[in-house]
């Protein structure tokens, strides 16, 4: 069934008829995503024709998208300064999944909408990640569709290009879902919440993890597979040369002291059974045999 | 960023939390003209403590009482200059001397793994929080605070009834630590720290060392936070990274990095660390320069990256995504033909994904005699190790 995305997903974007917007509305209509209209106040009632022919209303608000469309995904591209108020926005709908695809949010914001989420029944992704991608089924953010196909890996990541790279890597073998979190401090739906549900998803077989320095999320996730995920895990760590105290290019990529950094965090995973990868081409070469292995034991 | 102590209490001053008079100095003279102002209001003693962004400075000397102006120039003299764990003092602070009843530990900062924000307060202040949480963590109270809700009257209560305060501090440093929320919440902080919190002799509860990390995304509601930026200490070449608004950073090696996308660009740096392990070659910088590398992007990031004399070879890592390989390529030729006769350092080039092989052949028919095409990352980092070492 892949996870959080399949074809049953009906998905509206916030923000669509912005520049990103409609880039990436364009390239989620060519790969086969039902989209189902975008949200604007300012353009309610209009009608955008896309390249790919065809032509998307755009609503005014999200509760109303949702009414007309039976939209259950919301893609957002809004500004860093008004991605709170869209996302807010979304969580009143009770918007199934919202994939918060804008960098650059401020951590106090994304703390507030994260709260105003729990105990509703929205699932929030990201922010400052490329969305989630099952392909064949649907591709909500922006993945590119052509890297790989559908198949029995899951992939989760912190990084939107270690996300293609890992991708392209496998190609061969394809994916149930690729998912990327989301490199900021504080993100919607963490490795454990992508672990557990791939655990529970009949069409992952074997699942990729790819985590990267700062705070103790993959620390977290070691202790989670131990306990919990019975399938497969490889999983990469990125960052080992990172020095102490310095943002790396992500906002939450940073090693404060002793702790955050990638060592810790592969040997917590390897404690947990997980083999880790040294580089991302060596970390395929792992999954590659795991699926290989699984392959001959089914026959 | 991270926020010079002088910095900070001049943030807690502004949102009323009780803090000390002090002034920042920068050579002996202002010491001790600062010292003379502030010194009048404690009986002419003064404290001089050195600002760098790090911990321990105590320890290394960089904190000295001083019982008149002229003792606070003589120690300034003393502590300008210093080096303390590899940081430069640029800068004193000149505080108000106090008379320390008691110190306490206050801190409000994200919580990664809750996705929210904690309060850590003890009775127990003025050493080190982290060797405080191993040795005695039952002395540190951790609670959970609301994003939405902050730290009101009935938090605060709660926060210094976990940490164990009698009635009547307690009752002092509640109205305390809702002004701190005034810092996070209002500067948009990531961390507010303060160790310690002190009770007087008088009974006062005053902040007399604060830390404070503010949230660069958020700088577009805090205009005035650019002034906060320390332009002295930062390295020249970051400096002109950011002008140019790439997300560089500058190491020690000497295999100059560029690469699409914050996680691929660690992963490189870690790839060539290990390929560079036998020849002896490190990376030299981290130079992420985001989803679309067009040609003056990547111009100006060769720029920076030549311009560091440090290094000897270039790893150009791109992963194809939402760029197609052929732009990164176009890119990459532009960017050489406007650095002409600057280009003088071997450029190792991997590109994959999208449009692949277009981008390779544009490269090949380019055929730059410094360009070299690599098929692989780990290929492509072996060499750029190896030319490097040269």
């Amino acid at each position: 069934m892949s996870i959080f995305l399949d074809s049953n997903s009906k998905v509206i974007v916030q923000g669509m008829t912005g520049s990103e917007g409609m880039k990436h509305t364009t390239r989620m209509l060519a790969s086969g995503t039902d989209v189902v209209g975008g949200v604007n106040p300012r353009k309610a009632g209009e009608e955008i024709g896309f390249p790919t022919g065809q032509r998307i209303k755009v609503f005014g608000t999200v509760e109303e998208a949702m009414k007309e469309t039976g939209a259950n995904v919301s893609v957002v591209f809004v500004p860093p300064a008004f991605a709170k108020s869209a996302v807010i926005e979304a969580i009143d709908a009770e918007m199934p999944l919202v994939v918060v695809i804008t960098e650059g949010i401020a951590v106090r914001d994304t703390a507030e909408f994260y709260a105003s989420s729990k105990d509703r029944p929205t699932r929030i992704i990201g922010p400052n990640c490329p969305g989630l991608i099952s392909p064949g089924a649907s591709n909500a953010g922006i993945i590119p569709a052509d890297i790989a196909g559908p198949g029995r890996i899951g992939l989760v990541s912190k990084s939107g290009t270690l996300t293609y790279q890992m991708m392209y890597e496998l190609r061969d073998f394809g994916f149930s879902t690729a998912i990327g979190i989301g490199g900021d401090p504080i993100i919607g739906t963490t490795h454990i919440d992508a672990l557990e549900a791939f655990q529970a998803d009949d069409e992952t077989d074997a699942i990729v993890m790819i985590g990267e320095i700062g705070g103790d999320a993959e620390e977290r996730a070691a202790a989670y597979i131990q306990d919990n995920v019975t399938k497969p895990v490889v999983g990469y760590v990125a960052g080992f040369t990172a020095p102490e105290g310095k943002t790396m290019g992500h906002a939450g990529a940073i090693v404060s002291g002793s702790s955050g950094t990638a060592q810790a965090k592969k040997e917590a995973l390897e404690a947990a059974g997980v083999r880790v990868g040294k580089t991302p081409s060596e970390t395929a070469g792992l999954m590659r045999q795991i699926m290989e292995d699984l392959a001959s034991t089914v026959i | 960023m991270d926020l010079y102590e002088y910095q900070a209490r001049d943030v807690f001053e502004k949102h009323g939390v009780p803090v000390l008079a002090g002034a920042v100095a920068e050579t002996p003279a202002e010491a001790r003209a600062a010292a003379e102002a502030i010194g009048a209001k404690s009986g002419g003693v003064t404290v001089v403590k050195a600002q760098v962004k790090t911990g321990g400075r105590g320890k290394a000397g960089g904190v000295k009482v001083a019982k008149s102006p002229e003792e606070a120039e003589e120690l300034a003299g003393q502590i300008l200059g210093m080096d303390i764990k590899g940081h430069t003092v640029h800068r004193v602070m000149i505080a108000q001397g106090a008379s320390i009843a008691e110190e306490y530990y206050f801190s409000l900062l994200l919580d990664r793994a809750n996705r929210s924000y904690l309060a850590m307060c003890s009775k127990e202040g003025g050493m080190e929080i982290e060797q405080l949480a191993v040795e005695r963590p039952e002395a540190l109270a951790r609670i959970d605070v609301d994003p939405n809700t902050g730290i009101d009257a009935t938090k605060a209560q709660e926060i210094v009834d976990a940490a164990g305060f009698d009635a009547e501090t307690a009752g002092k440093i509640v109205p305390v630590l809702q002004r701190l929320w005034d810092v996070y919440a209002g500067e948009d902080a990531t961390l507010v720290e303060v160790n310690p919190l002190v009770k007087t002799e008088g009974g006062d509860i005053v902040a007399l060392d604060g830390k404070v990390t503010l949230d660069g995304n958020a700088d577009f509601r805090h205009p005035d936070h650019a002034a906060f930026e320390d332009t002295a200490s930062t390295d020249p070449l970051e400096t002109a990274a950011k002008e140019k608004g790439l997300n560089y950073v500058k190491l020690d090696g000497n295999v100059g990095i560029i690469g699409n996308g914050a996680g691929l660009v660690m992963s490189t740096l870690d790839v060539v660390a290990y390929a560079g392990e036998a020849v002896g070659s490190k990376p030299a910088n981290f130079l992420d320069i985001g989803g679309g590398a067009s040609a003056e992007v990547m111009a100006n990031g060769l720029h920076i990256i030549l311009g560091d004399p440090q290094v000897k070879a270039v790893f150009v890592n791109v992963f194809g995504g939402i760029t197609a390989c052929d732009a990164v390529a176009d890119g990459i030729v532009g960017a050489l033909e406007a650095i002409g006769d600057e280009a003088t350092k071997p450029l190792v080039v991997r590109l994959d994904g999208n449009n692949v092989d277009e981008g390779r052949r544009i490269l090949r028919e380019f055929a730059h005699p410094l360009v070299i095409i690599e098929e692989t990352m780990d290929g492509a980092a072996a060499k750029a190790a190896e030319l490097a070492a040269k």
